[in-house]
């Protein structure tokens, strides 16, 4: 077995176990049915569900990731004092954080869903998509954990940039947008807008949920354009393509900073 | 490279290391000898534990900052080296749900295939029943006895133990202290810090002392207790600070 495995498998066996991975399934798991029970159908309870995906998800992650790696800087220093290369620790450090909370998102999400698809298999395509999506923005904010913690040496600071990262990308990013909006409302701004969408992982993935979920007209005219631009499966791969590079941006960014830190 | 090839010579020449504007290490020289026993001793901020990061890789040299060499091999940012190499960690954090057995495998699992291993501290400290239970719920001198077994493990050429005896109890402490005691003659040079001078007396045969991010002595302990005219190392250490100052 390759260091990377045997760091990855310890980091698994660790965060599988934890309590705030059991948590986090369980908080999952209850909304989840509880909008199946009381939400009428599997497509309404998938439309509420976005919002969960798009702020709660990518919370989890950061956080979760940010203290995890302070709370295990001293271990972390003792695996780099054996024969291993800093970068089989940071990628087993990655894949032990984001597989856990995949699995997780599969199981509290995906499972009662995947059930009610049985009934309701008008739903497996918008819960595909909103797996998907989960899946990407799982990857991309445990990367901007990994990110935070190491180039922030203080923890309490690390914790606060971490929320910060969060906030901009999932309220701070949009008020800005409508500020642009608001201030050039007398220029075309369809193209802008969707360039600065694709550059917010969690814009981008409101707007791939949205037209899966047929609602783009609410958006009007550049909800149209969306719709032109994502609506095909080529446009979805386009989409996806671009979350997957929003992870492995920070993902690479860290793995250099972190193979020049000083420990 | 294999482990176990018998005492490494640590040899430290003209290291320097900034971080930001703070120079923490202003040229340091020393050799930790062959199959001794060196401490390294300093008040807070002298530059200890970089220096041993420093030795470990944890903390980069740049080209033109000195070096660190191995029996005379620089170390140059492979890693193959730290085969040859134990670290105790003062702090004893280990990943809470996981349990010391898996700990344990872990590292033999980073080390080259058939390593040999010294499990003699896990004896002697009577881990074995402990084993199998999460790190979370064993006691802080557990750990460090853990700890301390880790860093032992694997026969190394050269142990360096950052306060090694912290939180240990006295029983636990007597076994570790005749370890090192044992360890030249086992094939292990050792190089230690503590802030416990009489521990230092009783353990190390040579001491380098670092003020300020230099070294000010570097040699046996009858030799810096001669220089400062001193009978016992507490007295040679204030004295040396008084002069650093």
């Amino acid at each position: 077995m390759t260091p990377f495995r045997r760091v990855l498998s310890s980091q698994l066996r660790n965060v599988i176990r934890s309590r705030w991975m059991a948590g986090h399934t369980v908080l999952l798991l209850g909304v989840t049915i509880l909008l199946l029970r009381f939400g009428g159908s599997g497509a309404r309870a998938l439309l509420s569900l976005v919002n969960l995906v798009l702020l709660l998800v990518p919370l989890v992650s950061v956080v979760f990731g940010t203290l995890y790696v302070y709370n295990a800087r001293e271990f972390i220093e003792l695996l780099l004092a054996q024969p291993v290369k800093r970068g089989a620790v940071y990628l087993g450090l990655f894949g032990g954080l984001a597989i856990p909370q995949v699995a997780t998102l599969l199981v509290g999400v995906g499972g009662p869903l995947a059930l009610q698809a049985v009934r309701e298999p008008a739903i497996v395509r918008p819960l595909v998509m909103l797996l998907g999506v989960g899946i990407c923005l799982t990857l991309v904010f445990t990367a901007f954990a990994l990110c935070v913690a190491v180039l922030v040496d203080e923890r309490s600071r690390g914790f606060g940039v971490a929320l910060l990262v969060w906030l901009g990308c999932t309220v701070i990013y949009d008020g800005l947008i409508l500020l642009v909006v608001t201030l050039f409302r007398d220029y075309p701004l369809e193209t802008p807008v969707l360039i600065l969408t694709f550059l917010n992982p969690v814009d981008l993935a409101r707007v791939v949920l949205l037209l899966t979920f047929d609602v783009a007209i609410l958006m009007g005219y550049t909800g149209t354009l969306f719709a032109e631009m994502f609506g095909t499966g080529l446009g979805i791969a386009v989409a996806f393509g671009v979350l997957l590079g929003c992870a492995a941006v920070p993902l690479m960014a860290g793995f250099r900073w972190f193979g020049r830190k000083d420990l | 490279m294999t482990a176990h090839v018998g005492p490494a010579e640590v040899r430290v020449e003209g290291l320097r290391k900034r971080f930001g504007r703070v120079e923490v290490l202003r040229g340091v020289d020393f050799t930790v000898g062959t199959g001794r026993v060196t401490a390294l001793v300093g008040p807070n901020a002298a530059g200890k534990s970089t220096l041993i990061k420093a030795i470990i890789g944890l903390v980069k040299i740049r080209p033109g900052d000195g070096r660190v060499l191995l029996d005379g091999a620089p170390i140059n940012g492979d890693v193959g080296y730290r085969e040859r190499i134990g670290y105790m960690p003062q702090a004893a954090r280990f990943p809470d749900q996981l349990n010391a057995r898996e700990v344990l495998a872990l590292v033999r699992g980073l080390r080259a295939p058939g390593t040999p291993v010294d499990l003699e501290l896990v004896e002697r400290f009577e881990l074995e029943p402990v084993l199998d239970q999460p790190i979370r719920t064993l006691s802080g001198g557990t750990r460090q006895k853990l700890n301390a077994a880790v860093a032992f493990l694997f026969r190394p050429s050269l142990v360096i133990l950052d306060e090694p005896t912290a939180g240990l109890d006295p029983i636990a402490s007597g076994i570790f202290k005749a370890k090192v005691h044992a360890a030249p003659a086992a094939g292990t040079t050792v190089l230690l810090t503590s802030h416990i001078l009489s521990e230092i007396e009783e353990l190390a045969e040579d001491i380098v002392f670092l003020i300020d991010g230099r070294v000010v002595f570097q040699g046996p302990i009858p030799a810096l207790l001669e220089q400062a005219g001193a009978a016992r190392l507490e007295r040679a250490v204030a004295t040396l600070m008084e002069r650093g100052r």
